[in-house]
C-alpha cells in the first residue's frame, strides 16, 4: 500500500510539474518546474527499488544538467519583456497529434479491457526483499557484460566535454 | 511494484507533454529541456520494465541515456550560446538566415 | 476509510524509529546550528585576545536565543522587481536540501532516519549538491547585479569543488568497498583503522573541498562583507536570511559527519579493536563529568543571581549527560545501551573537531581571489584526487593480489601521490608566474 501511495504522489506531481514547465512564460519557472519533475522522476526510481539510478538522476540530471539550464537562461537574458508569444503556429497540429494518441492508447486498452502486464503472461515482479543489492548488481553488469558501452560513454563524454568548451569559448 | 501498465502510462504521459513541447515551444532552450523530458519518460519505462523482469540491463540502459543526456544538453546548449552571441535571438521562428 | 487507517497504522509501527529520528533532526539542527555560531564567535574571539559576546545569558550562552528572536521579528523587504515565487522559494531549497541530506547520516549506530539505503553516500552528495539551487535562484531572484554576480561565482566554486570531493570520497569508498553509511564505519571497524591514515590525501583534499563547498573562509569570497555586501544573500532579510544561514551550518554539520563517517572512523572509539585500550570508553563520561564542573566553578564566580543559576542548570545537565554515558559502563545488563549512548558521543566530537578545523582556518587565512580559487580547484585539487583514487586502489591491489604488507603499500603509494601534488604544485606555480609574465608583457605593449 505504501507502493502505491508513493507511486501515485510522484508520478501525479512529474506529471503536473511537466505540464506546467512545457506551459510557463518565464524560463526560469520552467526550469525549476523541470527541477521538480526529474525529482518526482527519481522517486519512482527509488520505488522501484533502482537505487543507484536514483541518486545518480540527482547528482547528474538535478544538479549538474539543470544548472547548466538556468547558466544558460541567465547567460541569453533578453531585456525585452518576457516573449509575447509562446507556442509556435504549430501548435494547434501538435495537440492534434497527441490527442489522437492519446485516443488511439485508449482504446487499445478499452478493447484489452485490462492493462498490460496483468494479462496472460504471467510475469511477476521479484518481491522486494529478494532483490540483490542495487549497486553492486549494476556495477556488476556495467563492468561486466556491458564494458564497452561503459567506456564508449565515457570517450562520448569527453567529445561532448571538447566540443561545449570550443562553442562557448570567446573568440 | 505496481502493475507495469502504471509505469507504461506515466512514461506515455510524459513522453506526450514533453514532444509536445518540443514542437510548440519558440525558446530553443525550453525546447531542450523538453527533450530531457522525453529522455526521462524513455528511463522510467526501462526501469520498470527491469524491475519487471529481474534484469538490471535495463537499468544500466537507462545509466548510459542520462550520461548521453548530460552529453547533449552540453553540447546544446553551447551552439545556443554561440548562436545568441551571433544573431541575438533565442525564439526558433527566428532562427532563419539559412532560409531563401 | 478503514483500510487507509490500516495503513497508516502499519506505516508507523514500522518507520516510527525513523520518524522520531527525522523529528529530532529537523526540531534539534537550528538550534545546534545557532549555537556553533555563538561558539564560532566565542573561538574567535579567542583567537583574536577578547572576549566575545559576554551579554546576553553567562558567558553569552543565551546568544543565539536572541539572535534567532530578533531576526524573526524583523521586516520583510522584498526588492521591487523581484520574481516573488523564486524569492520565496530559494532559501526553501536551500535549508531543505540540507535537512533531507542529513536524513541518510548515521550519527551514532542506530540514529538514522533513511533505513540504511543501498547508496547512502550518493544520496547525501547528491541532495547536499541540491542547496546549489537556493544560491542561484537566491540570486537571480534578488533582481541585483551584485547578488547575480555573487551567486553565479558561487554556484561556479560549488559546482567545481564538488568534482574534488566526490572524487575524495570515492577513494574512501574504495576502501570500505560498499556505499552504506553503516556498512563503511563497521569496515573500518573490520579494518581496525580509521580511513584517515589509509587515504590520508584523500581527507586532505575532502578537507579542502568541503570548506570550498561550504562557501566557508578562506574561499568565502561570494558572501564576505567586502567583496559583494553579502553576495547571493544580499536582499535577503529576517527569516529568509536566516534560513540562508541555517542552510550553510547545516550544510557544515553535513559535510563535518561525512568526513567522520568515511575518514575519521564514524562513531568508534579510537583503537576500536584494541582490547587494552578499553580503558577509552570512560572518557566520554569523564569528558563530560569535567565540563560540568568547571561550569560549577564558573557559577560560583557569576555576579549576577540569575546568571550562577542559569550556570548551575547547565552543570546539572552535563551531570545527567555524564551518567547517562556511565551506566551502561558500569550496570553490566544496560550494556547494550553503549554502542547507541557512547557512538553518538564520539561520533559528535569528531565532527565537532572537524568544524574546529573549520573555524580555525576561517580565523587564520587570508581569503582566496576567485581566479585563485578556480585555478586550485581544477588545477591542483582534481587532479591530484585523480592520482590519489589511483593509488590508493593500486594499494588495494597491492595488498590483496600481492599480498605486501598494507603499510608499506600504504607508505609506498603515499609517497607517489605526494609526488604527484609537488609536481601539480610546481607546475601551476609556473603557469601562474607565465600568466602574469604574458598580462605584464602585453600591458606594456598597450603602454608603448
Amino acid at each position: 500500500m505504501l507502493d502505491s501511495v508513493l507511486f501515485y504522489f510522484f508520478a501525479g506531481i512529474a506529471v503536473i510539474c511537466a505540464a506546467m514547465m512545457v506551459t510557463r512564460r518565464n524560463p526560469i519557472h520552467s526550469a525549476v518546474f523541470l527541477i521538480t519533475t526529474l525529482l518526482a522522476t527519481a522517486g519512482i526510481f527509488l520505488q522501484l527499488r533502482a537505487e543507484f539510478l536514483f541518486g545518480v538522476q540527482i547528482i547528474l540530471y538535478v544538479g549538474g544538467i539543470m544548472v547548466l539550464f538556468i547558466f544558460v537562461i541567465m547567460l541569453v537574458r533578453l531585456d525585452a519583456p518576457l516573449q509575447e508569444l509562446r507556442f509556435t503556429f504549430q501548435r494547434w497540429v501538435a495537440a492534434f497529434v497527441a490527442l489522437a494518441l492519446v485516443l488511439e492508447v485508449a482504446v487499445m486498452f478499452l478493447l484489452l479491457r485490462r492493462l498490460p502486464g496483468q494479462g496472460s503472461l504471467v510475469l511477476r515482479a521479484v518481491p522486494a526483499d529478494r532483490l540483490p543489492p542495487n549497486s553492486e548488481a549494476l556495477a556488476q553488469s556495467l563492468f561486466s557484460s556491458y564494458l564497452l558501452p561503459f567506456e564508449i560513454a565515457s570517450v562520448l563524454l569527453l567529445v561532448a566535454m571538447v566540443g561545449a568548451v570550443v562553442m562557448a569559448k570567446k573568440r | 511494484m505496481m502493475p507495469a501498465g502504471h509505469y507504461l502510462f506515466l512514461s506515455l504521459a510524459l513522453l506526450l507533454i514533453g514532444a509536445i513541447g518540443v514542437v510548440t515551444r519558440r525558446n530553443v532552450i525550453i525546447v531542450l529541456m523538453c527533450i530531457e523530458l522525453i529522455l526521462n519518460a524513455v528511463n522510467i519505462n526501462l526501469v520498470a520494465f527491469s524491475r519487471l523482469y529481474g534484469d538490471v540491463a535495463g537499468q544500466a540502459f537507462a545509466l548510459f541515456i542520462i550520461a548521453d543526456a548530460a552529453a547533449e544538453a552540453a553540447v546544446g546548449l553551447g551552439i545556443i550560446i554561440a548562436f545568441f552571441r551571433n544573431q541575438e535571438t533565442v525564439f526558433a521562428d527566428e532562427m532563419d538566415i539559412l532560409k531563401w | 476509510m478503514a483500510a487507509a487507517a490500516q495503513g497508516i497504522l502499519t506505516f508507523l509501527q514500522t518507520w516510527w524509529v525513523e520518524l522520531v529520528c527525522g523529528i529530532v533532526i529537523v526540531a534539534v539542527v537550528p538550534l545546534i546550528a545557532g549555537y556553533v555560531v555563538l561558539v564560532e564567535r566565542k573561538l574567535m574571539a579567542d583567537m583574536q585576545a577578547r572576549l566575545g559576546p559576554m551579554r546576553v545569558g553567562p558567558h553569552g550562552l543565551l546568544q543565539p536565543i536572541a539572535d534567532a528572536f530578533k531576526l524573526l521579528i524583523k521586516e520583510d523587504i522584498i526588492p521591487d522587481d523581484a520574481d516573488k515565487i523564486i524569492f520565496w522559494l530559494a532559501p526553501i531549497m536551500s535549508v531543505s536540501a540540507a535537512m533531507v541530506s542529513m536524513g541518510a547520516l548515521a550519527f551514532g549506530p542506530t540514529f538514522q532516519v533513511a533505513r540504511d539505503i543501498n547508496v547512502g553516500i550518493l544520496f547525501v552528495l547528491g541532495v547536499s549538491s541540491l542547496g546549489l539551487f537556493g544560491i542561484v535562484l537566491g540570486g537571480w531572484a534578488s533582481n541585483s547585479h551584485y547578488s547575480l554576480l555573487g551567486a553565479l561565482r558561487s554556484t561556479a566554486q560549488l559546482v567545481s569543488y564538488e568534482t574534488a570531493a566526490g572524487l575524495a570520497i570515492v577513494s574512501g569508498l574504495l576502501l570500505a568497498g560498499t556505499l552504506k553509511i553503516r556498512a563503511i564505519v563497521e569496515a573500518q571497524q573490520h579494518f581496525g583503522v580509521w580511513f584517515i591514515f589509509l587515504a590520508p590525501v584523500a581527507f586532505f583534499i575532502y578537507l579542502v573541498a568541503s570548506i570550498a563547498e561550504t562557501n566557508r573562509a578562506p574561499f568565502d569570497l561570494t558572501e564576505a562583507e567586502s567583496e559583494l555586501v553579502a553576495g547571493y544573500m544580499t536582499e535577503f532579510s529576517g527569516f529568509r536570511w536566516s534560513l540562508y544561514f541555517l542552510a550553510e551550518y547545516a550544510n557544515m554539520i553535513v559535510v563535518g559527519a561525512v568526513a567522520t563517517t568515511l575518514f575519521l572512523g564514524g562513531w568508534l572509539r579510537p583503537f576500536p579493536n584494541v582490547r587494552w585500550m578499553n580503558w577509552l570508553d570512560a572518557v566520554p563520561a569523564l569528558l563530560v563529568a569535567a565540563i560540568g564542573a568547571y561550569c560549577v566553578f564558573r557559577a560560583g564566580k557569576q555576579t549576577v543571581r540569575i546568571q550562577s543559576l542559569f550556570m548551575w542548570a547547565v552543570a546539572s545537565s552535563c551531570f545527567v549527560v555524564a551518567a547517562l554515558l556511565a551506566v551502561p559502563l558500569v550496570v553490566a545488563p544496560l550494556r547494550f545501551l553503549m554502542p547507541g549512548l557512547h557512538g553518538a558521543f564520539w561520533f559528535l566530537l569528531k565532527v565537532g573537531g572537524y568544524l574546529y578545523t573549520f573555524m580555525w582556518l576561517r580565523f587564520t587565512l587570508p581569503r582566496y581571489r576567485f581566479d585563485q580559487l578556480m585555478r586550485l580547484g581544477w588545477y591542483f585539487l582534481i587532479p591530484l584526487a585523480l592520482v590519489n583514487v589511483f593509488s590508493v586502489g593500486s594499494a588495494m591491489m597491492l595488498e590483496l593480489e600481492f599480498g605486501w604488507n598494507r603499510w608499506v603499500a600504504v607508505a609506498l603509494t603515499l609517497i607517489v601521490t605526494l609526488g604527484a601534488a609537488l609536481f601539480l604544485l610546481a607546475t601551476s606555480d609556473k603557469r601562474t608566474a607565465a600568466a602574469n609574465a604574458a598580462s605584464a608583457a602585453s600591458s606594456d605593449s598597450y603602454a608603448g
